[in-house]
């Protein structure tokens, strides 16, 4: 077992597991109040391989992820509150309600993005990485991806690029043992996935995802293999997820014991009593941290519940880059007159009417959140104690348009 | 062309160290239809990348560098070849400046050769303009002449934008003024059509190669018939210069678009659509299109200049705007 780092340090990892554990919890529960829409995937069980990935990433390096990256973002120093906002659709979101959950960016703090398409990623990474390279900079980028994503055309492509152009680049792979529903041996031939890229030039290693010290070796390692010798390698680290794949899974692929099995080896129960253990923290600091973490989420529902939603005028905003050029970027059709998007300053009035008449169904009682994936059983994956907190129990209207038949 | 591309290019990666080309076969290869033929003796490996057959993780690679500071001039061999990369065109570059809300730029240009006339069947001819005009988010290029092509490219690489730029393959040999002006100048921008001719009777509107083929229709139209027909090449579909086809249907009352692709959601329904809306007062007829034939373009010559628009289909439908006309 890895030695554990300095108090300092310790607390630091303790501190950002604990946050985000305290925020996915949160995001679930929003969730369940319709605060928070569409899919919503939650990383609760995984904490120790993304703080422990982050934690030993240097400033400049770059993080890309998936569509479970609220942790991603948060290890990296995103404020809570600014994600919490996105999931709400909030103007003060970080990506001001325009991506939500699957979307979250900050290139303030170099996270490049959750992205949605499965392995989309993945590409982009290249790129990141191949700029770095360009430019004679010595930031390494690491891309983070499910089992699932290793069985894209974009696993493939990309480790055979980055193998060939030595680019400063490390994959972790983060195996929760699903992709979705599905479980790696029933969907992957290689089960060993640390082997999976090998072919193409790219070793891989594995690691216990649960073990944030075990995390932070094998990542070290990787990036200075990337960043040292250009080098990539492949990480594969097993986490599991104790949640659904979203938070409309009612789970039937997998047996309760196993959620329960994998609970036992909690990342941040076994790190915070190995360190309490081992003398570094003291139970009082272990409840600092919870307590910490406990008020800062609840103070980002408050900032996100605060937050104005996004103005209809600027609905066109950052579609394009303003250049000079001339001609229309965008056209309106809902608008006998036509707009040019984002380069109007004003959307004329009978857009605008159509825009706050098709903005009037977000006002709509919302009633029991509709899974979008199967119109309506997001219920089977809700605690009871969450279902209770339902506010509006009634079905939602059925609004036509107006105009409309 | 081809020159003139490849100037632009080159031009470009002189003044920007930025900007830098890859593509499957541009560097040692020189380029399938050559179009990169000397750039890697000039600029060298770093800067002129060969790729592995990958279409959509050659374009994800872009869209990564774009995103962290630099210009990739992305080549895709052929038009065809953008459905392996639908992915990161569609769900990736056009998306990102907007998702991100504008913490992410992807300065990048995709060229990609397309359309029909050399046999290519099935495969290899399609015409996607339409395809990529769709998307919110990407602007669209599509040149026809060499003048054009050049400075539409540099004006491309130095947009902040992702840019679908289509080359037509007929196209690649055409011959043409190229003015030499200042490397450092763009001197055209994006969102400005070229009225290649003027006239009072009819305004055709040509995409791509089709706007050659207008020119040529045009002056059968003024010889055979008397017919006056204003030919205007939009040169970019995103932005879209409707300001100057409107002010010219405006002053004809009759519109015929013509283009290389399919009926069926074409650039042709979408500009039709849009006159309508905006100058419906002004059409004395209904307004006409010219497409390629409804089909995977065929392999036997004789089929495939079938399904391909021509001078004649082009010189009947303006004909047809004016029936009944004094």
């Amino acid at each position: 077992m890895p030695e554990l780092p300095d108090a300092a340090t310790c607390y630091q990892l303790l501190a950002r597991m604990a946050l985000i554990r305290r925020f996915e919890e949160e995001a679930g529960r929003q969730y369940q109040r319709a605060r928070a829409g569409g899919f919503l995937h939650l990383a609760i069980g995984e904490e120790a391989t993304i703080v422990g990935t982050t934690s030993v990433m240097r400033e400049e390096d770059l993080l890309i992820g998936t569509y479970r990256t609220h942790g991603h973002a948060i290890a990296r120093g995103t404020e809570p509150r600014r994600v919490m906002a996105e999931l709400f659709g909030r103007v003060d979101g970080t990506s001001g309600g325009r991506g939500g959950s699957m979307h979250i960016f900050d290139a303030e703090k170099r996270f490049m993005g959750g992205y949605g398409i499965v392995g989309g990623n993945l590409p982009i990474a290249a790129g990141l990485a191949l700029a770095s390279q360009y430019k004679g900079e010595d930031s390494v980028t690491v891309c983070m991806f499910g089992d699932g994503a290793s069985n894209t055309g974009n696993f493939g492509e990309t480790m055979n690029l980055a193998a060939l152009w030595k680019l400063p680049l490390f994959f972790l792979v983060e195996n929760n043992l699903y992709g979705m529903g599905t479980a790696v041996e029933r969907h992957s031939a290689q089960t060993d996935l640390s082997k999976k890229a090998e072919g193409y030039g790219i070793t891989g290693t594995r690691v216990d995802g649960m073990d944030v010290c075990a995390v932070r070796e094998g990542v070290a390692e990787g990036i200075r293999l990337a960043r040292e010798e250009q080098r990539p390698t492949l990480l594969e680290a097993f986490t599991y997820r104790y949640r659904g794949h979203s938070a409309a899974d009612p789970e039937v692929y997998r047996e309760r014991e196993e959620v329960e099995e994998w609970r036992e080896k909690d990342p941040i129960e076994t790190f915070a009593r190995r360190c309490v253990e081992a003398g570094v923290l003291g139970e009082r600091e272990v409840g600092q941290v919870r307590e910490a973490a406990d008020k800062e989420v609840e103070a980002a529902v408050e900032f996100a519940e605060a937050s104005p939603e996004p103005p209809l005028e600027r609905m066109y905003e950052n579609l394009y880059a303003r250049t000079e050029a001339g001609g229309w970027y965008a056209v309106d059709e809902r608008s006998p007159e036509p707009h040019r998007g984002e380069r109007e300053d004003e959307i004329p009035a009978a857009a605008r009417e159509l825009a706050e008449a098709g903005a009037a169904y977000a006002e709509q009682p919302a009633g029991e959140r509709p899974n979008p994936a199967t119109h309506g059983d997001a219920q089977e994956g809700v605690e009871p104690r969450v279902a209770a907190e339902r506010e509006v129990a009634d079905e939602p209207e059925q609004v036509q348009p107006e105009g409309g038949d | 062309m081809r020159e003139a591309l490849r100037d632009a290019m080159a031009e470009e990666m002189r003044r920007d160290e930025a900007v830098f080309v890859m593509g499957e076969d541009v560097a040692v290869f020189q380029g399938a239809f050559k179009v990169t033929e000397g750039l890697l003796e000039e600029f060298g490996e770093r800067r002129v990348r060969d790729t592995p057959i990958s279409e959509n993780t050659i374009v994800g690679a872009g869209i990564g560098a774009a995103m962290n500071g630099l210009r990739p001039v992305v080549e895709l061999m052929t038009v065809n070849f953008s459905l392996l990369a639908l992915d990161q065109i569609v769900n990736h570059a056009a998306a990102i400046p907007y998702m991100f809300n504008g913490q992410a730029q992807v300065p990048m240009v995709i060229r990609m050769p397309g359309g029909g006339g050399h046999q290519l069947g099935p495969t290899h001819s399609h015409s996607f303009e339409a395809l990529f005009l769709q998307v919110p988010g990407l602007l669209v290029a599509c040149p026809s002449t060499p003048a054009d092509g050049k400075a539409l490219l540099k004006a491309a690489i130095r947009d902040p934008n992702p840019v679908i730029f289509i080359e037509h393959e007929s196209l690649y040999g055409a011959r043409g003024e190229v003015p030499d002006g200042d490397a450092d100048e763009v001197p055209l921008r994006f969102g400005e059509a070229a009225v290649r001719r003027e006239g009072a009777d009819v305004t055709i509107i040509g995409v791509l190669k089709m706007a050659q083929v207008a020119e040529a229709a045009a002056v059968t139209l003024a010889s055979e018939h008397g017919v006056e027909a204003e030919v205007i090449d939009p040169r970019t579909l995103r932005p879209l210069d409707l300001d100057t086809i409107l002010a010219s249907v405006r002053k004809t009352n009759r519109a015929v678009i013509v283009e290389e692709g399919w009926p069926h959601g074409g650039v042709g329904a979408n500009l039709a659509t849009l006159i309508t809306e905006q100058a419906f007062d002004y059409l004395d007829a209904p307004v006409q299109r010219v497409t390629g034939a409804d089909v995977h373009m065929p392999y036997s010559k004789r089929l495939e200049q079938a399904a391909i628009p021509h001078e004649e289909h082009i010189v009947s439908a303006a004909l047809a705007t004016l029936r009944g006309a004094a």
